[in-house]
């Protein structure tokens, strides 16, 4: 049977502009799972209005990452034509969305990873990325604090929802040790000045989560290990159902468009 | 007249029906306002055949009316008799909105929401400057959500008239 899914030439570059869409499409795609169910409309408008820019980040990427691979594809065929072990985001987006408590904890942990992120790929080499992180960092400085003003809210609120923030940051934190692992790809690009250096940013993280989780009375995990795998496509079962959802229609119908 | 000078004045005719035709072009979801008043549309270049090259620059990146503007340029350059036109998206530098106009400034204001106040900085990005209500013109207000019906706005409420208004968020 003949397959629907694209093969491509694997780069360095491309993988890492994968690895940035593809966490920007999958937590746009959770996200958008709220839409009418957020406990609060100005809450759901919220969700709706992140999970957009997010999609809208994923959109550019993928089509740089059709003008890097250069064989005529379309940033539709890497968002809908992949099969799941070529999908490059990290595990931390691909959680199911849990309460709101679980779904803010993760918002604060990316959006506070991606906002040192796309500051300093503002003085990258490549161009193209510099442009994209000039407007996905302002995006993004709003979600983070959104998402975090909501923590605090949560943390320092009633014993309810202290207990399901602190939950939450327990689950998750195990997933954000992928956010600073710095493969070969990741260090061979921050050498040529493409892209920031992934582990570097981590004392920065640190340092830009610690004064949001003093004041939600949050206490920092201490993880005996961290869980990786997502960068190189080793992903967990949730993003199969997400992919069944994402691909459905490019799958049944290949090269539709409208 | 030489037939240089000619051809020139042409070209200016040329290049400046174009302009009109596309800076007329509306926001589909702000209406009120077209897209150089927005500072969205970058620039115009018409070709010696005809050919115009259009460049506009979204507000936010998943912002969906920017696929809209481009079809509706094409549109209104097509009416003025312009066949062939390609429009381009640049991402850089970022939009702002300080590159609104301050007539789309005031068009905004009288449409019911409130213009982007001062300068784009993160100050102004996190709506720490008091913002004035567009129905009363008071400056005792408050927010009362980040986000609002489109990327670009954000939700607040008017103490003194009790009106709740759409604030178009400086970026
Ligand atoms: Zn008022």
């Amino acid at each position: 049977m003949a397959t629907t899914s694209i093969s491509f030439a694997e780069s360095s570059l491309l993988n890492l502009v994968l690895r940035r869409a593809d966490d920007a499409l999958i937590l746009g795609h959770r996200l958008s799972e709220w839409c009418g169910h957020a406990p609060m409309v100005e809450e759901d408008i919220a969700l709706a209005n992140i999970a957009l820019d997010l999609v809208g980040q994923a959109r550019s990427l993928y089509g740089y990452a059709a003008l890097v691979e250069g064989s005529g594809l379309t940033e539709d065929h890497f968002a809908y034509r992949r099969e799941q072990h070529q999908y490059r985001n990290c595990l931390l987006v691909e959680q199911p969305n849990g309460d709101f408590a679980a779904t803010i904890v993760r918002q604060v942990l990316f959006s506070a990873f991606m906002d040192l992120y796309w500051r300093e790929m503002m003085t990258s080499r490549d161009k193209a990325l510099a442009a994209m992180a000039g407007k996905a960092e302002k995006e993004t400085a709003y979600h983070l604090r959104h998402s975090g003003e909501w923590l605090i809210r949560l943390g320092d609120g009633t014993d309810d929802s202290h207990e399901r923030a602190q939950t939450a940051l327990d689950e998750l934190w195990v997933y954000t040790g992928e956010l600073f692992e710095a493969d070969d790809i990741e260090r061979g690009l921050a050498q040529s000045g493409v892209a920031p250096d992934v582990l570097s940013l981590e004392g920065s993280w640190n340092q830009r989560l610690a004064p949001i989780l003093r004041e939600a009375r949050l206490e920092i995990p201490q993880a005996p290990f961290m869980q990786s795998g997502g960068r190189s496509g080793r992903h967990s079962e949730h993003v199969g159902y997400i992919l069944a959802d994402l691909q459905y229609l490019q799958r049944t119908h290949p090269e539709a468009v409208w | 007249m030489s037939a240089l000078t000619e051809l020139e004045c042409h070209q200016d005719e040329l290049v400046a029906r174009a302009r009109e035709a596309v800076a007329q072009v509306r926001d589909p979801e702000i209406p009120v306002l077209t897209i150089a008043d927005l500072g969205v549309l970058r620039s115009i270049d018409v070709a010696t055949d005809g050919t115009v090259k259009v460049a506009i620059t979204p507000t936010y990146s998943g912002c969906p009316a920017i696929d809209v503007i481009g079809f509706d340029i094409k549109m209104a350059l097509a009416k003025a008799g312009f066949c062939n036109a390609h429009v381009r998206q640049v991402l850089s530098p970022a939009w702002t909105t300080d590159w609104m106009s301050e007539t789309g400034k005031a068009k905004l204001k009288a449409y019911g929401i409130a213009p982007p106040a001062g300068h784009a900085s993160r100050r102004a990005l996190f709506g720490e400057e008091s913002i004035v209500c567009p129905h009363c013109g008071s400056s005792n207000t408050e927010r009362v959500s980040e986000f609002g019906s489109t990327a670009c706005k954000a939700l607040w409420r008017c103490k003194a008239c009790r009106e709740p208004f759409d604030y178009f968020k400086c970026i």
